[in-house]
């Protein structure tokens, strides 16, 4: 008897023999055969990584990410036939490979590409009127809490992690030497990216957490303007409520 | 030709296999495609393009949701998440047809991403036909079932595939969904006449057809081993084969899938096309 357990061993190591029982018309063991299988899987999930990373791909070249997808899809093979999200681990296993040390930021970039795609396919959202802000009386400020689209992630890293990948998917300039942290928002179907400096992106990531816009300003200093950033997220629509409360008595 | 509630059921048209590059084209002028069918999986996101553009699309065709993830054949139970998004995007879109492949793709937590054979056994035919009925209760409508590619035998199987399937038709009450190409990529490689399996399958039960190009390539004896790819044209072979099947069967949905190096709209349009002109053949 072939069993399952047999069959999924052997098509994840290309060392082990046939699965006993698996024949060609002829009765002989179905070797070649078997090897289409083996192929079909390891072809199929290394394109699903290359299309859901092409920056990463970019950066490494075609030889070193096939190499690459090699190890990681017989480490960690989609654990959901929901492929859109196969990848989730490839930051944290591209922290750990070895052959990628010399080019740190790889994870950060696989983060951002990571979250780029799940703000494609993130809930619709309908973002507020970017005046509504404006609108709003001074003294409730401290107090606002601000709504996000679903679309929203941050991406914070030590390296230009937004000008790497604008760079290379996007054909920005060179990257200027520094920590960024990358917005990706959803104004229509297509995501975008953003560079947030550092401070931005801790105050971004509090009020995505829920503080008040208040409490949220003192995580990022007392000589952040908080204007630009508030700027950027209305034109990427990425503000979906504003809740502004009166102060208590 | 079309059901009274046209989007509720396929048509004896051509299709396609959807692809989101194609969209304008095919809001613009669909030529002989008359329905479209999407695989599942690609539109279990929350919302975005995907989303969007089928509920565009399902306004003006009829849709059928083809699966490749449930892993049906699979010794494990039904994955009941995966059953739940299944559900939730049929509840939401109200397709035309669901259907699933005679395969199992997961196993444990992992999933292959592939479609992997069975063998054809007693204990396969139960469990198969279990997770059909179960497949039955969560979503409210039949399934189509489709034959495999295959490339290799199991020394355990007890029965052909065809009687197989007939089986699990009688059983469950679901309909088949006809895969030409598979038939003619099986055949050459378990070295039978595809007329014969033609001959043998349970044709009352077809639902829908598919068509889809196949790759040539030989196993280590030098014989041919054909890669189901649907990558490229239906080979000549494969269309004189669904010919002589509508000639038995009459018309019927008949898909095109071109889902690697895919073309330009006109090029799918011209296979439509094609099948357009065998359905005109057998058309009263």
């Amino acid at each position: 008897m072939t069993s399952q357990a047999a069959f999924r061993t052997a098509l994840l190591d290309p060392e082990a023999p046939t699965p006993a029982g698996l024949i060609t018309p002829e009765g002989a063991t179905a070797t070649r055969r078997f090897d289409v299988y083996r192929n079909n899987v390891a072809v199929s999930l290394a394109e699903a990584l290359e299309t859901a990373f092409p920056v990463l791909h970019k950066l490494v070249g075609d030889a070193f990410f096939r190499a690459m997808a090699g190890v990681y899809l017989r480490r960690h093979p989609p654990r959901s036939p929901l492929m859109m999200g196969y990848g989730a681990e490839l930051p944290d296993f591209l922290q750990g490979f070895a052959p990628a040390q010399s080019l740190p930021y790889l994870p950060d970039v696989a983060r951002l590409e990571l979250a780029l795609g799940q703000a494609y396919r993130a809930a619709d959202a309908a973002p507020v009127d970017p005046a509504a802000l404006a609108a709003l009386p001074e003294h409730t400020l401290p107090r606002l809490r601000i709504g996000f689209a679903p679309a929203l992630r941050l991406v914070a890293s030590n390296h230009p992690v937004h000008g790497i990948w604008a760079a290379n998917a996007a054909g920005g300039g060179k990257p200027v030497p520094r920590a960024e942290t990358a917005l990706v928002t959803r104004p229509g179907f297509d995501p975008m990216v953003d560079a947030l400096t550092p401070d931005q992106g801790r105050i971004l990531a509090a009020l995505v957490d829920g503080a008040p816009l208040g409490d949220a300003l003192h995580t990022g200093g007392p000589a952040v303007d908080v204007g630009p950033l508030l700027a950027v997220l209305l034109q990427r629509g990425a503000i979906t409520s504003l809740t502004a409360e009166e102060p208590g008595p | 030709m079309f059901d009274a509630c046209p989007r509720h059921s396929l048509p004896a048209l051509p299709g396609v296999g959807y692809k989101p590059q194609h969209f304008s084209a095919i809001m613009a002028d669909a030529g002989p495609v008359g329905w479209l069918e999407i695989h599942a999986e690609n539109y279990m996101g929350a919302g975005g393009q995907p989303r969007a553009q089928l509920r565009h699309l399902s306004d003006r065709f009829p849709v059928s949701v083809h699966g490749l993830g449930l892993s049906i054949g699979g010794e494990g139970g039904l994955d009941p998440d995966h059953l739940a998004r299944l559900k939730t995007l049929c509840d939401w879109l109200q397709p035309a047809s669901f259907s699933e492949h005679l395969a199992w793709s997961s196993h444990g937590d992992a999933f292959l991403n592939d479609l992997l054979p069975l063998p054809y056994t007693a204990a396969t035919l139960d469990r198969v036909c279990a997770h059909i009925d179960q497949v039955k209760d969560v979503l409210g409508r039949q399934m189509l079932l489709e034959n495999p590619a295959s490339y290799l035998a199991f020394a355990d199987s007890e029965m052909e595939e065809t009687d197989f399937l007939s089986q699990v038709a009688r059983r469950t009450g679901c309909g088949l969904l006809l895969d030409v190409n598979n038939v003619f990529v099986s055949a050459t490689n378990l070295r039978q006449a595809p007329q014969a399996y033609i001959d043998a399958f349970p044709l009352d039960a077809v639902g829908e057809i598919h068509l889809g190009g196949h790759d040539e390539d030989s196993d280590e004896t030098g014989a041919p081993l054909m890669i189901d790819s649907h990558g490229r044209d239906v080979a000549d072979p494969v269309w004189a084969l669904l010919d002589e099947t509508l000639d038995r069967i009459g018309p019927k949905p008949v898909l095109i899938e071109w889902d690697t190096d895919v073309p330009d709209w006109p090029v799918l349009a011209d296979a439509a096309q094609r099948a357009a002109a065998a359905l005109q053949k057998v058309s009263a």
